[in-house]
């Protein structure tokens, strides 16, 4: 993490060379008898999951911990929370801290929602009589005004988990450490969630945030530690680090798999995949609002007769955005011989902020003969532009707001 | 590594675990706090028939001196709640960790707070328990009333003596998962060399030196011991007995609180 310079604010988390080891038993089950028959514990490999990692996050500012899974980003998070003990190093904390790692943590399901709102709430640190305060609020924010005196095990999985959440968010902590939990619920749910972000954030809260969702990631975080084999790789300003990440996973994709899959019978190739701006310059970057062009380079070796190019956009977590396809747009050639190339000009990009991967297609025009498929072949990211939307989401509608008041209703 | 003060601190959290186990314990059946009650009694009936009834024990033997009382039942339940109090708090709280690893691996707080939630609440049921064998008591002519203060101080030191004991185990069960088995066994063994089912006067007629010292040195002998002298016999426990019982359980916290702490750091891990 950056140091502080003189202007900005005071660190409210130090971590200065934590280490931590886990051990990993070559036996599941520790017994006392195999213990006592073997004179010690069990053999175990020690596997390093924190090395020597030293950071501060600053009061105010809201720290996104990436990299891939077993770099250590969790491990770190659960040393500041105070549930693993590191090795080695030393953490120091300065203020009130609670982790979401888990809603509904301690929740007992034969007990009703009011009784489990004292417990959990406990659990998280507040007292009986902060809890007497804020308790109508708390249930308010959940939207379980009438099931508060309903056992748990009556709730669906949505109404615990929203409970579970207004009660942590209404620990009111000073500093607020996340793991994946804003990836559960409905929509609504999550809207809601997004909001309170929002709102911590703006009262100046410290948040530290582990996620895979680098558009999470990258919106709502101003720094960025990226974790790679429990040491720092790189920290620093958010758009920065995120990017240098996406290419370097990118680039690790290329060298194992040469840009995922790619499968078909070759009588003609799609060559090459570019994203040009509104210039006509290749870019990886782009903007929401931006005009640009999706180009495929094809190479026919042979006379493809009614040949239709399609690609489709998923974003990192696989959800598929769009799949556009020429004979559906009406445009289906005769034939295509030799090389050549085809645009799908987009006029307004509609991507909200994110990381995108598009793939490309060569098949007939029954779509039942591949001539070449590249899956996820070219990756891009889309920067905040216009429309500027920060609740999250894949796309924008585009749509325009108007509020009118009716007339003669005063 | 939880301090003093920051135990302290969570006084609403243990409160809030303990009515958790509380009300988590009979919710959903038939009898609820009933089957607390159900269970002494059950053990009560059993004994009474086979040392009263069919061994026929004499009277002498559990007679309450000063009090005069001769019911084997009663005399029964004053030894057998309170190491009801200790098998069920060395049970509930060896898996108190195990129980609630959920807890432990997502969320910080003193995890010494859940052994002695789910100690307290054993102590809870001792209470309850106690003031239903109070009124038996009363009913058959023991005047206990003045007494009562003297088993409530009873209590505390045994909660200690339990407490102690249930630390070792909840993190000896999350190392090593069959420590269950062996504490199965110990109580088994342990019942049966405490003079609950049969007086103490028994054993001195059976051993003497050396092995009677040993038999006396079981702290629970000691503890129903003196909880008999309060409850049935009414007359002060003597000034060793007293003496004996807080340096056992000092001693067991103490233990129990250093080994505890030697291992919460790897807690979250092992489970």
């Amino acid at each position: 993490m950056a140091r502080p310079t003189p202007d900005s604010g005071r660190p409210v988390i130090i971590v200065e060379g934590v280490t931590k080891r886990f051990r990993l038993y070559d036996e599941r089950n520790q017994s006392l008898k195999a213990a006592i028959m073997r004179g010690r514990r069990a053999r175990y490999e020690e596997f390093l999951a924190l090395d020597e990692v030293s950071l501060e996050v600053l009061e105010g500012t809201t720290v996104g911990f990436i990299g891939e899974n077993g770099s250590g980003k969790s491990t770190l998070l659960k040393c500041i929370a105070r549930i693993l003990r590191p090795d080695a190093g030393r953490i120091t904390v300065d203020g009130k801290i609670s982790a979401l790692l888990e809603l509904g943590a301690g929740f007992h399901p034969e007990l009703s929602g009011r009784e489990n709102v004292y417990l959990n709430g406990s659990i998280l640190g507040l007292s009986t009589k902060e809890i007497d305060r804020r308790f109508d609020e708390i249930v308010e924010f959940a939207g379980l005004t009438r099931f508060i005196d309903t056992a748990v095990k009556n709730y669906s999985s949505g109404m615990y988990v929203r409970l579970g959440f207004s009660v942590a968010i209404h620990v009111d902590p000073d500093i607020l450490l996340v793991d994946e939990v804003l990836a559960v619920g409905d929509e609504q749910f999550q809207t809601k969630c997004s909001e309170k972000f929002a709102e911590l954030r703006a009262n100046g809260k410290t948040i530290v945030l582990v996620s895979h969702s680098l558009g999470a990631v990258r919106q709502m975080c101003e720094q960025v530690v990226w974790l790679e084999h429990g040491r720092i790789r790189e920290s620093g300003d958010a758009g920065h680090v995120v990017d240098a990440y996406v290419r370097v996973m990118h680039e690790g994709r290329d060298e194992t798999s040469g840009r995922g899959a790619r499968w078909g019978s070759h009588e003609a190739e799609i060559v090459a995949i570019e994203l040009l701006d509104a210039h006509g310059n290749p870019t990886a970057n782009v903007r929401t609002g931006d005009h640009v062009t999706i180009r495929l380079h094809y190479r026919a070796h042979e006379p493809i007769p009614r040949p239709v190019f399609g690609v489709a956009i998923h974003t990192l977590e696989g959800v598929h955005v769009t799949g556009p396809n020429t004979r559906e747009a009406g445009l289906v050639p005769e034939k295509i011989a030799g090389a050549g190339h085809v645009d799908l000009e987009v006029g307004r990009l509609m991507l909200l902020p994110g990381t995108y991967d598009i793939s490309a297609s060569l098949v007939d025009h029954a779509a039942l003969h591949f001539f070449d498929y590249h899956q996820r072949a070219y990756r891009f990211d889309v920067g905040p532009g216009t429309p500027h939307e920060t609740f999250g989401g894949v796309v924008s509608l585009g749509g325009t707001w108007a509020i009118r008041s009716e007339e003669g209703s005063g | 590594m939880s301090s003093v003060g920051e135990v302290l601190a969570s006084r609403d959290l243990w409160l809030n675990l303990t009515l958790r186990e509380l009300r988590g314990k009979y919710k959903r059946s038939f009898l609820g706090w009933g089957w607390s009650l159900l269970n002494p009694l059950a053990m009560t009936a059993i004994f009474t028939l086979v040392f009263s009834v069919l061994l026929k024990q004499d009277p002498a033997s559990f007679t309450g001196r000063p009090s005069g009382m001769k019911i084997f039942a009663l005399f029964l339940l004053c030894a057998l709640l309170p190491w009801n109090f200790l098998s069920n708090g060395m049970t509930g709280g060896m898996y108190s960790l195990v129980g609630n690893a959920n807890l432990v691996k997502k969320v910080y707080f003193p995890r010494e707070i859940l052994v002695a939630a789910n100690v307290a609440s054993w102590l809870f049921s001792l209470l309850i328990e106690l003031a239903v064998l109070g009124v038996a008591l009363l009913g058959f002519g023991n005047m206990i009333l003045p007494w009562l203060p003297l088993a409530l101080v009873l209590m505390a030191i045994e909660a200690g003596f339990v407490l102690g004991i249930a630390l070792v185990l909840a993190v000896l069960n999350v190392y090593f998962r069959d420590t269950q088995h062996l504490v199965g066994i110990v109580l088994q063994i342990w019942f049966y060399g405490t003079p609950i089912i049969y007086p103490l006067s028994l054993v001195q007629q059976h051993l003497s030196g050396a092995a009677l010292k040993l038999y006396e040195l079981n702290p629970m002998s000691q503890f129903v011991k003196a909880y008999r002298n309060v409850l049935y016999d009414l007359r002060f426990p003597s000034p060793a007995t007293w003496g004996y019982l807080i340096a056992v359980s000092a001693f067991s916290l103490v233990v129990g609180a250093t080994v505890f702490r030697r291992f919460e750091g790897r807690l979250a891990e092992e489970l």
